[in-house]
């Protein structure tokens, strides 16, 4: 029988203090940059030019399309051969999740906005509104509400994504956790930790989630 | 506003032309509207009334053919260059347009529906948009629910919004698509007391309706489509009095129209 000892953790605290750390920002910078690229391949998609629809199409599909592991893998090591340049495991890593969660961001986009009554865009071209008018006027204010919801499971994914960079060194919370585990022969508690403290960094955040869902949807 | 226009017709279509694919929906229909007319188009559905009245605001862009509203004129067919978004916005900020089903904005209450032409596209201070805004939501009865979401109104409450919204933009012409077909049936006269009040006001309004004993009321000119051509056109109570042509009379028969039935007062 194993005996548990999750007291023998306590000298590693500030590592997983340091690793959560690394965590909650990396998933702050690569939400950010992923719905800035997400909300630009998305508006892209719908483009009246056809360029600039293939460009984002074709983005969207080789993020959506390969795993995420061989992305950050390529991102490190094969990109700078390709580029010529030094990249080191924290830029690759932010470069490989942002573009990753994009490609899904911009689908959730576009879906929102295409899942307006086109008849919300004819009152607003018949009001004498420019179509960028009418889509921030509009068409967004509304289709984001209906975003909200998988743009938010999109993120939560995307926080425990984080955990991938691990893979590059980036000292993350798994990271930091296998490091304690290597030093403490106590893998099994470390685990466990590790899953208890994902689990209770990202359960407040649905229920914050489900809270403004309820305000918004008041509004209609 | 237009000083010496008199005798110049409000709207002018000239030839219009329109297929959607291998579909021809209008082959040359022309339409003028005198300065405060008012013109039913009636019709079966799929006759292309519908789509020449959003040919008038150019939410369809027709193939060919010349579109006047007040001072502004496109033309479209081979060698004509196809309006830029900005003149299209401008020249549609003149037309007002009601929809059958409203297309108000629904994250807006009544009052910012009615306000968010004004503040969007002509600018307006936010106290200037809302004293009009105010202003045109009692002149269709609303003045209580100016707070309102949409989705707190009736059909013929919301009906009667959308008709204060496209009023703000202060148009020269009022269009109409089908404002009371997806009313019921008891909702329908308050939104056609509110259209009778605009024409006795002396608004160029052209209106595509089901209601032939309204159009007959309202209306001084009517016109009659079928497959997208002109069958027949005249002053409104003539025609459906007394139709001329026999695919006029076929479709009329399927209205009573003397017995006031449909006429809401």
């Amino acid at each position: 029988m194993y005996a548990w000892d999750f007291g023998a953790l306590w000298a590693y605290r500030w590592l997983f203090v340091q690793g959560l750390g690394v965590t909650v920002a990396f998933t702050a910078a690569i939400v950010a940059i992923g719905l800035a690229a997400g909300l630009l391949a998305g508006l892209a998609k719908l483009s009246r030019l056809a360029p600039l629809r293939w460009g984002a199409g074709a983005y969207i599909e080789v993020f959506r399309c390969t795993p995420l592991l061989v992305q950050l893998v390529w991102f490190y090591y094969a990109l700078p051969i390709l580029a010529g340049i030094e990249i080191s495991a924290v830029t690759a890593s932010v470069l490989a999740l942002s573009l990753y969660g994009g490609s899904f961001y911009a689908e959730i986009i576009r879906g929102g906005i295409v899942s307006i009554d086109p008849g919300q865009a004819e009152a607003g071209a018949a009001l004498g509104m420019t179509p960028g008018q009418s889509m921030r006027r509009v068409i967004l204010p509304q289709a984001l509400k209906r975003m909200v919801p998988p743009l938010m499971n999109q993120s939560i994914i995307q926080f425990k994504n984080t955990s991938l960079v691990s893979v590059l060194a980036v000292p993350d919370l798994l990271y930091q956790g296998q490091v304690a585990a290597h030093d403490s022969y106590r893998p099994l508690e470390i685990y466990t930790l590790v899953a208890v403290l994902y689990f209770a960094a990202l359960f407040p955040l649905t229920w914050v989630v489900r809270r403004g869902e309820k305000r918004l949807a008041t509004s209609d | 506003m237009e000083t010496e226009a008199g005798t110049a017709p409000k709207i002018e279509i000239a030839s219009l032309r329109k297929q959607f694919g291998a579909q021809v929906v209008l082959k040359d229909v022309s339409l003028r509207v005198e300065p405060g007319g008012v013109v039913a188009l009636i019709g079966p559905s799929g006759s292309g009334k519908s789509t020449l009245l959003r040919c008038i605001n150019l939410l369809v862009v027709p193939d060919a053919g010349t579109v006047r509203v007040g001072a502004d004129r496109f033309a479209f067919g081979a060698g004509a260059r196809l309006p830029g978004t900005r003149a299209l916005a401008r020249f549609r900020a003149n037309t007002g347009m009601v929809f059958q089903h409203f297309n108000l904005f629904p994250h807006r209450t009544a009052l910012a529906n009615v306000m968010e032409g004004p503040l969007t596209v002509r600018r307006m201070r936010r106290p200037d948009a809302e004293a009009l805004a105010r202003a045109l939501l009692a002149k269709v009865g609303l003045a209580d629910k100016a707070d309102q979401y949409p989705s707190r109104l009736s059909g013929g409450q919301k009906q009667r919004v959308a008709i204060a919204r496209a009023l703000a933009m202060e148009p020269e012409v009022m269009l109409f698509d089908e404002a009371t077909s997806a009313l019921d049936p008891e909702l329908v006269g308050e939104v056609l007391a509110v259209m009778r009040a605009l024409a006795a006001d002396g608004m160029t309004m052209v209106i595509v309706t089901h209601e032939i004993a309204f159009a007959r009321e309202v209306a001084d000119r009517a016109v009659f489509l079928r497959d997208g051509v002109v069958v027949e056109e005249g002053a409104a109570r003539a025609l459906i009095d007394a139709p001329r042509e026999p695919e006029t009379r076929a479709f009329l028969s399927h209205f009573h129209r003397r017995d006031g039935a449909g006429a809401p007062r």
